[in-house]
């Protein structure tokens, strides 16, 4: 860690035993060690952590890879993240891929064994640099109980989301693991350390599910943890398809953190775009930034970042340094000019709203420069909160347990993925995408939202050629801009924005309209003997 | 482990082929697998589509339970390569299959685009077609349309007797 990012930035969290801040606002009993506090300290500092997805099967270049990430020109946390084998439990494909020498997608911590991990962390990973586990597993045990035997503390996940988009395995099996590995982790108390647990619940799919389930998944997946014993966690987001959306769905988020978690340490994690990436290096550039900038306005705490390799094969250490220090930059820089992006979000849809709403982004802004460490936004709400505390409701309603009551809410399809192959998802439940960008339901299946955020039916993502355009409205939207530099950024049109824009209210765009592209990953010709139409119902 | 194949939607054309669409054991995407299964039933083709992860075992049980005129392996990951080699060995070893076009495409390694190479050890290894990125789909909607018509020629060739 060579200290904060250079520029406006207030100066890196010094991270001495006893230095903490009392009372952070927000997050409750903050630890005095580990990855929990870690984030506390640079949060109340005012900077942004920034950690990449980083994971190699050579433990040499790991070791480097961890190297560069502390020594990287920001404050940065650092990553291991398995390979596939290791994930979903196959260590004789793990241990046969490294003795034949057959490059794997991540670090296959089960199969190296401890002592060459130790190895790894040996003088990189401290209380200045803490490590997180990142893998993707529903049955994780085997991977806590390796990472536990080296003395890391700090990974991530959780029983719906690394069981439905991740693996066939019946959810009722991957919350009896995930239990047992919370139970696990939590045992380590004892040990006088504070292990730490971030949801994945604000990513499901990656691309293509509305914000109010990824925020509920996400406290859901919370909850489940603080009753598993865990008291150190963190909350994800993924940044979609509109920064408007987002910024509300981060206040939403952070919000009912604070009410449904009070008595834990907590912070807020959004993850840079996880679904199909812009193909040139400026358009993932410029998503990353975007992401960054979103972190600052909307008061996450930590951002993973994605690197310009992201669209095409496993980034490079350059490429994950580089993409750390484009995000603290971008953090830095937004963080610098509170006033600028606080003001325009006075304009709430409602008239009689706007004199309190302009008073209270006044106090925004100048709350914002007086105390960094405190996010306070002022945006409109389109019913993402009133639709997450009614599945987080309906959920918590069918059974004291948590895991249990996830169980139930599945079966139910109180909660229904879009899109989610999982036998254990209804598969009823289907979304729109705007032409702004913005998520919206065109089925909720059985969940209970229907009518909650207004504005009647939406049109479905119909056949084959428009999930590709949906998927790819991201990429197309940001390789777009980097090729026209004169395109208006989303900032700028947020900031610009005379009112938040609205699907019904194309006026409200800054930016022209432009005539449709074609989207850069290959749409097959129409020749479809059948009527294009939406994907039925995945029943298993 | 539960079994787990996504119901068929759309109307298939009778001459229609009967396709598996699938990844294999270490592959959790399924937007590649949804697009390719939409995309098939498009052009009038009926699909199975095996979902996440799919466990070499219930992957060659299932091929040889519906024995399909096409199996279609789609793996983005970066292990696809050597997971391919290793599956099409297995679907070539039962009898049943030793003749059905099977193909793969995708993201099969870790770093970037395919190589003539990887690609010729995978003809090779037995698949008839490799569809790594860029351009693949197009190349891909000919292979699959060059392919004898589906059911009643399948069954015939394949001698069963069976006319579906
Ligand atoms: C969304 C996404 C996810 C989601 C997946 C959700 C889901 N259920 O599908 C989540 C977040 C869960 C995820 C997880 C992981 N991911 Co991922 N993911 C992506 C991402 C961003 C988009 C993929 C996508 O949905 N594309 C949309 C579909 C429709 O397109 P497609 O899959 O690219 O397929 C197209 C073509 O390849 C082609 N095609 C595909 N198969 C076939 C087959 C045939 C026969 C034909 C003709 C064509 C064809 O057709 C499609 C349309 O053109 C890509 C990066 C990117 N592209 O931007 C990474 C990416 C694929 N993921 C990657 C990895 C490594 C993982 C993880 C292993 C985590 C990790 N180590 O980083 C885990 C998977 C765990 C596991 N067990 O395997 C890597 C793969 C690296 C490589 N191959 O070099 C990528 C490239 C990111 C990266 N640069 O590191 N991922």
């Amino acid at each position: 860690m060579t200290g904060g990012p250079a520029g406006a930035a207030p100066p890196a969290p010094t991270i001495l035993p006893g230095g903490l801040p009392a009372g952070l606002p927000g997050a409750g009993a903050v630890p005095a060690s580990g990855f929990g506090a870690f984030v506390a300290r640079a949060r109340a500092a005012g900077v942004l952590v920034v950690q990449p997805r980083m994971g190699m099967a050579d433990p040499l270049r790991m070791r480097d890879g961890l190297r560069a990430t502390r020594d990287a020109d920001a404050v940065t946390v650092g990553t291991v993240t398995l390979d596939s084998y290791t994930r979903t439990g196959d260590l004789d494909a793990a241990r046969r891929a490294l003795a034949e020498g057959v490059g794997l997608n991540g670090y296959p911590i089960a199969t190296h064994c401890a002592d060459t991990t130790r190895t790894v962390l040996q003088g990189v990973m401290d209380a200045r640099f803490p490590v997180q586990v990142r893998h993707g597993s529903a049955m994780p045990e085997h991977i806590v109980r390796a990472l536990l035997a080296v003395g890391l503390d700090a990974t991530e996940g959780g029983p719906v989301s690394y069981c439905l988009p991740y693996s066939r395995t019946p959810l009722r099996e991957a919350v009896t693991a995930w239990r047992r590995s919370c139970e696990l982790l939590a045992s380590m108390r004892e040990y006088g350390s504070e292990p730490h647990l971030e949801t994945f619940g604000g990513c499901l799919m990656g691309q293509l599910c509305p914000p109010s389930l990824l925020i509920a998944v996400s406290v859901l997946e919370a909850l489940f943890f603080r009753q598993h014993g865990l008291t150190s966690v963190s909350l994800s987001y993924a940044q979609q398809a509109d920064p408007r959306q987002d910024e509300e769905a981060l206040t939403v988020l952070a919000r009912l953190a604070g009410e449904l978690l009070p008595d834990v340490d907590h912070h807020v994690v959004l993850y840079a775009y996880m679904g199909v990436f812009p193909r040139s290096p400026g358009g993932a550039r410029l998503l990353l930034e975007d992401a960054a900038r979103l972190a600052v306005r909307a008061g996450a705490a930590r951002l993973i970042v994605k690197t310009t390799a992201e669209a095409h094969r496993i980034p490079t250490v350059g490429e994950n340094v580089r993409a750390l220090e484009t995000a603290a930059a971008a953090a830095a820089d937004e963080r610098a000019r509170p006033a600028l992006s606080a003001v325009p979000r006075a304009c709430g849809p409602g008239t009689a709203a706007t004199a309190a709403a302009t008073a209270a982004a006044t106090a925004a802004a100048t709350a914002a420069t007086t105390a960094a460490a405190t996010a306070v936004a002022v945006v409109p709400d389109t019913g993402i909160e009133a639709e997450a505390r009614a599945l987080i409701g309906a959920v918590l309603e069918l059974d004291t347990d948590v895991g249990r009551a996830l169980v139930r809410a599945f079966a139910a399809g109180y909660l229904d993925v879009p899109y989610c192959l999982h036998p254990d998802n209804a598969g009823r439940a289907r979304t729109s995408l705007a032409p702004d960008g913005r998520l919206l339901w065109s089925s909720v299946g059985s969940m209970p939202i229907a009518g909650l955020a207004a504005d009647g039916p939406r049109p479905p993502i119909l056949g084959s050629a428009g999930l590709i355009s949906a998927l790819s409205h991201v990429q197309r939207t940001y390789d777009d801009r980097a090729a026209d530099p004169s395109a208006p950024t989303a900032t700028a049109e947020v900031t610009a924005a005379a009112c938040p824009p609205r699907p019904h209210l194309p006026q409200c765009r800054t930016d022209p309209p432009r005539p449709p592209e074609p989207p850069r990953t290959p749409v097959p010709p129409r020749t479809t003997s059948t009527p294009r139409r939406e994907l039925g119902p995945t029943t298993p | 482990m539960e079994q787990h194949a996504v119901e068929q939607h759309g109307k298939a054309e009778p001459t229609g082929l009967d396709v598996i669409v699938t990844t294999m054991a270490s592959d959790s995407h399924t937007w590649n697998l949804v697009f390719l299964q939409l995309l098939l039933e498009e052009l009038g083709h009926r699909v199975t589509n095996l979902g996440a992860c799919v466990p070499d075992e219930l992957l060659v049980a299932e091929c040889c339970r519906i024995e399909p005129d096409l199996i279609v392996l789609s793996s983005v990951n970066g292990h696809g390569f050597h997971d391919g080699l290793r599956v099409v060995e297995a679907l070539r070893a039962c009898p049943e299959l030793a003749g059905t076009p099977t193909v793969i495409g995708g993201k099969l390694g870790i770093s970037g685009s395919g190589t003539p190479a990887r690609q010729r050890a995978l003809l090779t290894a037995g698949f008839d077609g490799v569809f790594e990125e860029g351009g693949s789909v197009l190349d891909f909607q000919s292979f699959v349309g060059s392919l004898p018509a589906g059911s009643g020629s399948r069954a015939l060739t394949a001698g069963s007797g069976v006319l579906l």
